[in-house]
């Protein structure tokens, strides 16, 4: 009779175990500001949610191809600043995103952009150079140049990473070493600290977890 | 029996002695070694990598024990005023500038008795005094 009862217990705790282990599944938060928008559909007043998300912008890339925000439609992408020069956390930086380069670089839909805060330095012939140094090859991971206050302007109020010049710092930028997971609705999912491997392994299992997100979730 | 007992006491003490000498050299190279893994943690590692391994055809790894050991006499200048030009490292070139370190001699040679017996390096010690000659001469 105890072995019965025993084994139902281990039963029910096994179940609950495994049911809690498939309705948990992760979904990532949606960052930024969000306003709520009531609207009529069908004759019904409906409150829908606005995320904010990234605006359209215009860039050139290291094989000095035009990047707007349209080419990037249908992508998830992951987004850091930093300069060719720079003395300080980019080595660090490219380090760790080489592992997220090579971890997503053969599936299709993902994209890496780097903009450069010091555009006039890094030419497209200096970040192309650079690309190659680092080993990066085809259409996986774009230097993106262009206007200075264009990217500082997106890094602030977009991707809300702070970027500036300051002669006092090394190689005399200031800049946070963060990458910044967009969605393929252009929302901000996740910011990382890309001066630590285990936040950018925890960025990794993010990406999995955004390509895995069903269309029906993402759909505005 | 005595002049036995004198000679073994006399032994003994020479044993000890050539121990203690021994390892007050192990005591300054640990010294030095271990000092040193903190000055590379704050000036070299965000570049040249936890294991030294560089990046990529952009900063070269400090695994090349032929170069360092041919440029031993040199290495206090690179760290020192920086590196320009290109050199070859493990048969590949790299000619991106390494930027001047505000290092202290001491420093420096913490940071290369670190180095130089580091990711498959064996340099040995690494000492103020041979960094102070050798910043001397710098070219």
């Amino acid at each position: 009779m105890k072995n019965v009862l025993l084994s139902g217990f281990a039963a029910m705790f096994l179940w609950s175990a495994c049911s809690s282990d498939s309705a948990d599944k992760k979904v990532l938060p949606i960052f930024g500001n969000r306003e709520p928008v009531t609207k009529m559909v069908n004759g019904k007043q409906v409150t829908d949610t606005i995320y904010q998300t990234i605006p359209p912008f215009k860039f050139v890339n290291q094989y000095g191809d035009s990047i707007s925000n349209k080419t990037l439609n249908g992508n998830i992408y992951v987004v850091d600043f930093f300069f060719t020069t720079c003395p300080s956390i980019c080595p660090v930086m490219h380090r760790n995103m080489l592992t997220v380069y090579n971890t997503f670089k053969n599936t299709g839909s993902f994209k890496i952009i780097s903009h450069t805060i010091d555009p006039k330095h890094d030419s497209v012939p200096v970040l192309k150079k650079y690309a190659d140094k680092l080993g990066i090859t085809g259409n996986t991971w774009w230097f993106l140049q262009g206007k200075k206050e264009d990217v500082y302007t997106i890094a602030e109020k977009n991707y809300l990473v702070a970027v500036k010049k300051d002669s006092t710092a090394a190689g005399g930028y200031v800049h946070a070493g963060y990458f910044v997971l967009i969605d393929k609705q252009k929302r901000i999912r996740g910011s990382y600290d890309g001066t630590d491997p285990k936040q950018v392994d925890q960025l990794i299992a993010d990406i999995k977890t955004l390509q895995n997100e069903p269309d029906e979730v993402i759909v505005q | 029996m005595k002049l036995k007992l004198t000679g073994g006491i006399i032994a003994l003490v020479f044993v000890l002695f050539i121990i203690s000498c021994e390892s007050d050299e192990g005591i300054e190279f640990k010294r030095y070694y271990s000092s040193g893994a903190l000055v590379y943690q704050t000036h070299c590692q965000n570049c040249h990598g936890e294991k030294g391994e560089g990046l990529s055809a952009l900063i070269p790894p400090l695994s090349d024990s032929v170069f360092l050991r041919k440029n031993k006499s040199a290495l206090p200048c690179y760290l020192k005023n920086g590196l320009k030009g290109s050199i070859i490292i493990n048969g590949k070139t790299f000619d991106d500038a390494m930027p001047a370190n505000d290092l202290s001699p001491v420093e420096i040679a913490r940071v290369l008795t670190y180095i130089g017996n580091s990711f498959g390096n064996k340099l040995g010690t690494i000492d103020e005094q041979m960094v102070q000659a050798d910043l001397r001469i710098c070219k």
